[in-house]
This record gives C-alpha cells, structure tokens and sequence, in this order.
C-alpha cells in the first residue's frame, strides 16, 4: 500500500565563523576609462561569490554589473579571505568589497567636485555618471572622471576595503559568547509517499521558505536553495559513508555505491524567499549557502512519520530501515 | 534607496565558461615535465610503523623522488595542529599517508609504491566514538580521545536553571538521534600541482576553498629554524634558491575557482605533499586523488550522537532542553572543535528555551578525521531538534505548527550563549511556507509575530 504524509522542518543559521576572526579584504580600482576590476581572495566554490561582489561594487559605483571584472585566482596579488565557508563570503566579503568601492567613490567624488565646482560630499554615482545631487545637468560620466584622475590629477583611483568581526571565546563555564554577524531563518515542508511493501519513499514535494536578509541576487540565492535541498534529500534517504558503522566494512568507494540523489530523485523544489535585513549586513544581506542542506531531511522524515506512523531516528530513511520499523510497529 | 543591481537577478559570473568547459580547473593546467604523484596509504587503522625503507623505490628509473616523514619540516597542521602531513611512526587510521612518490608516470609511480618496505606493527584500534570516551578504550592519540574545552572533555553551554526548568514542567520528552557520516561528493576530486620556480618561488594550483587559511597552514609546514633541517639533502637536490623559512610571499596559490567543495576543501589535502615533492625534486609535481581515495580517506561529515531531554509545558512551551552531542571525529583534529562548537551553540534550534544544559564532545576514533560539509555541527542538531519537535507535538496532542510557533524565537530573545536576538524572522517565515504550501493555518498562528510573544 502506498501512503502519504506530510512533515516540516525549522531552523536558523549564523552568517560568519562563530567567534568571528575571519578577516576578509578587498580591492575596487577604476580604471581611466570607468570599468572596475574588484580584487578578492574569496573562492568561488560553485555558488556565485564572483557574481555577488560585482553586484555589490557595482551598485556602490553606479555601473553596471558587466563593467566589473573580478579577480580572485591567486595570492601574490588578491587581498585576503579566511575562506568560503560559514555561509560567510556575501556577508564578510560584501562588506569589505562595498567598504573598498565606497572609498574608490570617494576619491572619484573629490576629483568630479573640483571638476564641476561642488562639494565632494554632494556627489552621488547613479547610471554610469558622478552627479551633483539633485541636479542632473551638473553630472559627468564615470570614464571621464576616472581619466581625469589618473591623468590630469595623478590620481590611482583605488579603495582597499576590510571586515572583521572581533574574536570572540566562549565563557568555559556558562559558554556564554556573541558569536555570529547575524541569523537566517528557514522552514521546509515536505511531502513524501511511503510504499509499506517495500520501504521505499518517494519525496513528492518539497516547499522552502528562507529568510536571506536581503536576497542580492534571487537567481542565485533559489540555486542555493536547489542545490542544499538535492543535498538534504541524499542525507534523509539515501546517503551514508558507513552502511557498517561504525566498521570501516563496505564503504563505498564510487559514485555508483554513495547514492547521491539525482535529478529523477529531486522533485520541483519550490521556493520562497523573505527579506528581513540583518542590521549590519552588506546591504541588509545574510548567508544563505549551508542552511539550504540542514532542514529538509528532518521534514521528510517527519513527513514519513505523519504517512506510516514511524520515527525513522537514525539517518538515511531507507527502504530497509523505513521496513524494520514497520515490522516493529506492526504494520502501517 | 532604490538598487539598480543589488537584487537583480543578472547571470552567474563564470556560468556560461562552465557549462561550455572553458573554465580552466587545477586538472586542465598543465606544465611541462610534471611528475605524477602517488601515495602510500596505512593498510591498518592503528599501528607502529617498525621499518620504513624506500631505497628501492627511489633507486626505480623514472622515479624523482620519494618523501617520507622525515622529509616534513614541520609535521604538524591543522586548526588544533595535531596532524602530520606524512605519518611518523604512529598510524591513526586506515589510509593515512606514510609516504609519496614522484615519478614520471602513473605506472612508474604505482610500482615505486610496491618496492617502499613498509612493515607496520598493527595494535588495537577504536572505531566506535562511545567506546573511545570508555577511560580502558585503547588511545587514539595519547592526550586522550576526547578533546578538552579548557578543563572539560566538552563544551558547556548553561542558560537560566536546568534542574528548575525540568521542575516547572509538565511533561519531559527525551528521544535519542543518530546522524551518519556523510560525504560531500563534490564533482572535481582533491587536486594538486605545484611548480618550483628556480627564483625560490613555489607555484601551487590549488583547489582549495580558503586560500589565504591554506597558505598560512603551508609556510607553517614548510617553516623551520636553520637548525632544525631534517631534510639536508633538499638544498642540493633542488638546486634553487629556496630559503627554508617560507613566508606568504614565497608561494603563491593559485586557485578561486572550485568545482565543488561543501566543505571538503577547507582542510588541506594534497597541496602539502605536493609542495614537499616539487622541493625535493626540483620539478613540477602534480596529485589528483582517485573517486575511491576521496570518498575513503578525506574529510567528510563525522557522526552523531545526540540525546535530548526537553522540559515541555502543557501549553507547548518548551521550559528546559539538556543536550548531550557526540561528535565521531576521526584520528585528528581538522575541524573537528569548532564543529562542536558551532553545534553547541544553537543547540535549542531557532526555539527560545529560558533553561539550558548543552553538553558537546568531540571524541577521536581510528577513522579517518572527519571535518567540515555544509552546515559545520548545526545539520545533525537541525535533524535532531526537528524530529524532537514532531515528537512533543505529539505528545501534547498539539498541531507540529503550533508547537513551532509558540516557541519560535522573537526579537530580544536570549540564545543558549546569551546574545540578544534581533533580525528575527521565523514566524513570519513558516507564515510564508505555509501561505507558500497551501496550508491554511488557525488564525490565532496567522496572526503571530517575530516581534512580539503574543503569549505569556
């Protein structure tokens, strides 16, 4: 017989290295013609920092998203990060990267105010052009203020930028500490169909809902939200190192014996995606990258209990397992 | 303010250069001369390695070079240092590095493998992290198997008064949980090449994800004092100008660019061995680890043992939660204490409980040491705490929306480490799922806020 349930999930998770520490920099320089190369030692990994801290220049420098080159390959030259992981790189990495382009800002604002005779601190860079707010005829665009500083005024128009949330340690007693730059917040619903001959369990629906402070880029943020889902639906059915644990027997050695899910395992993932900024976050933004993989599982295997009636208590929920714990019940 | 192209949805950086392979990966570089590197594994979990000769294997045509313990400067890495590059002496697990070789092929340097006279002394070995925290378990490492957070074998975390809350409550739900170990399974395998430059300047093509974590654990491997130099014979063999006190500058890492990580790239893996070999030999030295060596011995997610005991009022309100998280770590370090940690510190889930006792240990076994993926501690403490949820739901009679709900976290709330929450936005999240899912929930949850309890 084939029974469905329906199960959810609830989590948070901290943007940053808990106890922070984890420096990162960044360099912005405009070019004399008004494109910018962003230098950063973040690693993209697969999901999308490249792509995010040319958002974020951008947007502080009034360009478009294809006139900023990212350079991250290689250590003589790019600045530091600690690394990609902790879900830390658009928070910790965005602000050092908006940290340097605001300075680069700065200095194109000093140079167009001489040029247009106004006070560098009434410049705005919106639409490729330095700006006088509030009065659009009085503007120039990026590449001419950017020649004029490197040519006219000798200027190199560069910002260098930095973020690092102090170090912090646990109190040994109480382990009191303020460790995180700040919290998501997720809920998953999951909809499974159990086949109570066979043990197998089909994930028919999977619901995602994630608080990212403010999503830079949606496209990107709802991959995260696939790829950790994938990743969470392996871990609740099918995924384990050690079918023996803790004996090292039989552990698989290809991809044919670790049975990741594939797409045929992978239902629609549906997505939903909620703003509440982080207070000190890079334009309200907070890690997204690792929560997508945590709350799933936990929804399918109470999706497996509200179907059948059993906790499957020890992951991977698989045929065997989801088997034993019918025959222990006694039935569906 | 209006964002013109924060919040865009504008196409991914490098996608179309991936999906039409034009990216350039650390195993698409190719230089001309690279030997092939391939490494000696321990056969047996726990051992005393009594003869380690590998004359004959050095004296193979075709093989440039052959490192072994005593050709590490500093044999020790890792966030806690307590990992050698190559193993000296003791075996902590099955598969640990005991030697390499650099030959001028794949075959050369599997045959150099066979002829390295490799006797180990195999002793009795603990699998079982529950066995190992037995004080008669045999020791893994001989500081003892379990990690200690200053003078405790674990991490405290207390909030409020635990034996009160159990006292206030109506009803206490206790539930064991085990979370396996897991494997990334990222596509692109631990991969490294590097490449001596006759200036003294070394070239490693990583594919690390933490560059700058890396290079620093690196110079610290390749770092000694003029007077500690085990390996006299490197200054002649390689010919260049390398100074045995690396600094930053001295290598550079090439790398930013990962196909796929999850964790699996935040410990060094291949970079340190390679950049031995590349010393000793002079010539550019590249390793790419087989599916099978990956999935067998490099990091992966370490299991879990997590029991919970949670104070519940009739009402739903959670009163007191004790916890006690056990992590399998593996034979060293790694990641390992900062897993725990971060575990440790959200232990109550995005609940707000006012008494807490979170008890984490980090517990060595024969394995291979386990490490970071994707979610550090805070997966097996979600699957846990979320399951523990369901099971309260059920033993109040209460709906499982209801029970997350009342005890979702609100603004100004403390977590189990006493920060003061702000940016809080669960209840508004599941409203979200729900609306999202076609769940229609009772007003009375409708109406509920991250702002406010809305109950006392």
């Amino acid at each position: 017989m084939k029974k469905r349930g329906i199960g959810i999930g609830a989590s948070l998770y901290p943007t940053g290295m808990s106890g922070g520490g984890d420096s990162s920099q960044a360099q912005v320089k405009v070019q004399p013609d008004g494109t910018v190369v962003l230098t950063t030692g973040a690693c993209d990994i697969g999901e999308g920092c490249k792509t995010v801290l040319a958002q974020m220049a951008a947007e502080v420098l009034g360009i478009n998203y294809e006139q900023v080159k990212v350079i991250n390959d290689n250590t003589d030259n790019c600045p530091l990060s600690f690394g990609t992981f902790a879900s830390r790189v658009t928070y910790v990495d965005g602000k050092a990267t908006v940290d340097a382009a605001e300075k680069a800002r700065d200095i194109l604002f000093e140079v167009a105010g001489q040029m247009l005779e106004a006070n560098p601190g009434d410049m705005e860079a919106v639409d490729g052009k330095i700006s006088v707010k509030g009065s659009p005829d009085r503007s120039l665009p990026i590449g001419e203020v950017a020649g004029a500083a490197t040519f006219g005024m000798r200027k190199l128009v560069v910002g260098l930028g930095h973020y690092m949330r102090e170090p912090s340690a646990p109190d040994p007693e109480t382990g009191e500490i303020d460790p995180f730059c700040t919290l998501a917040w997720a809920a998953v619903l999951a909809e499974v169909e159990v086949d109570t001959e066979t043990g197998e369990v089909d994930l028919l629906r999977l619901v995602c809902s994630y608080d990212v402070g403010t999503a830079i880029n949606p496209l990107l943020t709802e991959g995260q939200i696939e790829g950790g889902g994938a990743m969470s639906i392996g871990a609740a059915l099918s995924e384990e190192l050690y079918p023996n644990y803790p004996s090292l027997e039989q552990a698989p050695t290809n991809l044919g014996d670790y049975a990741i899910p594939t797409t045929m395992d992978i239902p629609d993932i549906e997505a939903v995606i909620h703003e509440c900024p982080s207070t000190n976050g890079p334009f309200g933004a907070k890690g997204i990258g690792e929560m997508t993989a945590n709350t799933p599982a936990p929804a399918i295997i109470n999706a497996i209990h509200d179907a059948v009636g059993v906790w499957i208590m020890t992951l991977p929920a698989t045929p065997e397992r989801v088997l034993r714990a019918l025959d222990e019940k006694g039935g569906a | 303010m209006t964002m013109k192209v924060v919040g865009q949805r504008v196409k991914r950086y490098d996608g179309m250069a991936h999906v039409t392979g034009e990216t350039r990966f650390v195993d698409d570089v190719i230089v001309p001369g690279t030997l092939t590197v391939k490494a000696l594994r321990s056969p047996v979990s726990k051992g005393t390695i009594k003869t380690m000769d590998t004359s004959s294997a050095e004296a193979m045509p075709g093989v440039a070079g052959v490192i072994t313990a005593e050709d590490v400067p500093c044999n020790a890495y890792g966030l806690v240092p307590d990992q050698p590059v190559i193993a000296d002496e003791t075996v902590r697990f099955k598969g640990e590095v005991v030697a390499a070789v650099a030959a001028v092929d794949e075959d050369t340097a599997l045959e150099a493998l066979e002829k390295i006279n490799l006797e180990i002394e195999e002793e009795e070995c603990v699998l079982d992290p529950l066995e190992a925290m037995k004080p008669d378990a045999p020791k893994v490492r001989p500081e003892g198997n379990v990690f200690m957070y200053d003078e405790r074998p674990f991490r405290q975390i207390i909030l409020g008064d635990i034996e009160a809350g159990f006292k206030d409550a109506d009803v206490v739900v206790e539930n064991e949980y085990v979370h396996p170990s897991l494997e990334h399974a990222q596509l692109e395998l631990q991969t490294s090449l590097a490449v001596p430059a006759a200036s003294g300047k070394l070239t490693i093509y990583t594919v690390s994800q933490a560059l700058y974590f890396h290079l620093g654990q690196l110079c610290g491997i390749l770092q000694m004092e003029p007077d500690q130099i085990q390996c006299k014979s490197w200054a002649p063999k390689t010919g260049s100008s390398w100074r045995h006190n690396a600094g930053f500058s001295d290598v550079n890492y090439i790398g930013g660019t990962v196909g796929g990580g999850f964790g699996s790239k935040n410990d060094i893996h291949a970079d340190h061995v390679t950049a031995l070999l590349a010393l000793k030999t002079g010539q550019p030295c590249k390793w790419r680890w087989t599916r099978e060596e990956d999935l067998l011995y490099s990091t992966f997610r370490g299991a879990w043992f997590i029991t919970i005991k949670d104070g519940v009022k009739k009402d739903g309100r959670i009163v007191a939660r004790q916890m006690k998280s056990i992590r399998d770590a593996g034979g060293y370090s790694s990641l390992n204490p900062y897993v725990v940690d971060k575990h440790s510190f959200v232990a109550t889930g995005p609940y707000f409980v006012p008494n807490v006792q979170i008890h984490g240990y980090c517990v060595y076994t024969n394995k291979p040491p386990a490490s970071s993926m994707r979610g550090f501690g805070v997966t097996p403490s979600v699957f846990a705490t979320e399951l523990q949820m369901d099971k309260i739901a059920q033993e109040l009679g209460m709906d499982p929306w209801e029970v997350r709900f009342i005890n979702a976290y609100r603004t100004g709330d403390q977590t189990p480490t006493r920060r003061v929450l702000n940016s809080v936005a669960l209840v508004e999240v599941m409203q979200k799922l729900a609306e999202k899912a076609g769940v229609d929930l009772p007003d009375k949850l409708k109406n509920m806020n991250s702002k406010e309890r809305g109950w006392t």
